[in-house]
């Protein structure tokens, strides 16, 4: 548990950051170029007390979120696949490769070609996570150390048990820091996607609305719920992924 | 068919060119100690994994294998490093038997330390546990007192003995061979081609 000296060094390293923010803003002197902390948090308070903002803000968290877990899942699937067979291996690893290099913009407007506008949101994050989570957990599959399945297999242990006490435990760290780093990149790159898709019911379309009508502090009060948002899902993951971590 | 002994006939192996066996041929029988004994780099431990099925003779053959349940100390300790003492037993056993077999080697006040709170010495004395919590038909031990004290050596002989079951130990001390008592000796040559003993 940290203790109230990290609190309070915490608190002074914030206080700095929004001095240095207060200070810039009273020397732009424009509220609509840069607006001060205090507005923007005024702003954010407000759209916190509008229902409206929280149905918002929960459809982008379950657009993201929905295309994170399932690029997770099929991560953890294409890794066992690559892995395991030097023919899944070659198959999919363009797929792969292009997925990494394409810019997120050309796959935003290409999934606007093909899908809802509610659904390219989900679709990026799903594109973001995919990747990075495949490369990691197939390498921590082949990373584990071969001496201990050969042990596992001498002492008559089943695949099953191979793969739970031997697998699972010895590829868990590598995965879980995978899905630490990938959340970051499908939330962003979902916030993004919403921008350009604008769906209904979005942070992304609030983010843009605000841009259009140059509601300034309205652009900054949102992107500090993103900020938000976004760090709170991190501070939520690194909790289940220890206990995970703990349990395995 | 059963076997009083493993039969080795002609055996050949050879990694990258270089023969390890050429034509090597042993009686190993099923009751007792045998030593296998031979320079470093002979082939003690390559034999070892073929008589386990780890690996594949180009040639020859290997008979009385079948069916046996071999429990084994490598030449590495193999622990899982994020499990305890106790859980890297019961791994291959239940707990009960696990905790008896680490108790017996008298690490009965380490079941929850994790490989990397072990000494080398510990590390290997859990090594043997899992090879006698196991309750093999065969215990074959590459080098398995590396590490221990001399009373430790004793203490961890006497329990691989008291299994009753046949016992194949690769060593190159003389003087840990003598904990074993009375024993075969198997002697591979340079060449992998000279069976002694």
């Amino acid at each position: 548990m940290p203790s109230k000296r990290s609190w309070l060094k915490k608190a002074l390293i914030a206080l700095i950051y929004l001095a240095v923010w207060e200070a810039a803003s009273l020397l732009v002197g424009k509220e609509l170029l840069l607006p001060s902390p205090f507005s923007t948090v005024s702003r954010l308070i407000v759209l916190l007390t509008q229902a409206e903002s929280w149905i918002t803000a929960g459809l982008t968290l379950l657009r993201i979120m929905s295309g994170y877990v399932l690029g997770v899942l099929t991560g953890v699937l294409f890794a066992i696949l690559t892995a395991r067979s030097r023919f899944a291996e070659e198959l999919l690893s363009p797929l792969r490769s292009v997925v990494k290099a394409t810019p997120v913009t050309s796959f935003i407007l290409l999934a606007l070609l093909w899908l809802a506008s509610g659904l390219v949101p989900l679709f990026i994050s799903f594109l973001m996570v995919l990747p990075i989570v495949w490369a990691n957990t197939a390498e921590a599959i082949l990373q584990t150390d071969r001496r201990l399945i050969e042990m596992g297999r001498m002492f008559g242990l089943s695949k099953w048990q191979i793969v739970r006490k031997i697998y699972i435990p010895s590829v868990l760290p590598q995965f879980l820091a995978a899905c630490t780093t990938s959340l970051g990149f499908a939330w962003k790159s979902g916030v993004a996607a919403e921008i350009i898709a604008l769906p209904k019911r979005s942070i992304g379309y609030r983010l843009y609305e605000s841009k259009l009508r140059i509601e300034t502090v309205d652009l900054f009060a949102w992107t500090l719920l993103v900020i938000a948002l976004s760090m709170l899902l991190e501070w939520l993951l690194v909790r289940a992924l220890r206990r995970i971590r703990r349990d395995a | 068919m059963t076997h009083e002994s493993i039969v080795i006939k002609k055996l050949t192996k050879s990694y990258g060119g270089h023969p390890v066996f050429d034509g090597f041929s042993a009686e190993i029988p099923l009751n007792g100690v045998t030593v296998l004994r031979g320079a470093s780099g002979a082939g003690k431990t390559t034999l070892f994994r073929l008589l386990l099925g780890l690996e594949r003779p180009d040639g020859g053959e290997i008979l009385g294998m079948q069916g046996k349940k071999p429990a084994v100390v490598f030449q590495e300790d193999r622990l899982l490093p994020w499990a305890t003492a106790l859980d890297n037993v019961s791994l291959v056993s239940n707990s009960a038997r696990a905790g008896a077999a680490l108790s017996r080697l008298g690490l009965s006040e380490s079941l929850l330390q994790q490989p990397k709170e072990l000494s080398g010495g510990m590390k290997r004395r859990v090594a043997i546990a899992r090879a006698l919590a196991y309750g093999g038909d065969l215990l074959f031990l590459d080098e398995p007192f590396t590490g221990l004290d001399e009373e430790n050596k004793r203490i961890a002989a006497r329990a691989l003995l008291d299994e009753g079951v046949p016992i194949l130990v690769i060593t190159h001390d003389d003087a840990e061979t003598e904990l074993f008592g009375k024993f075969k000796e198997i002697v591979i040559g340079e060449s992998g081609t000279m069976p002694a003993g």
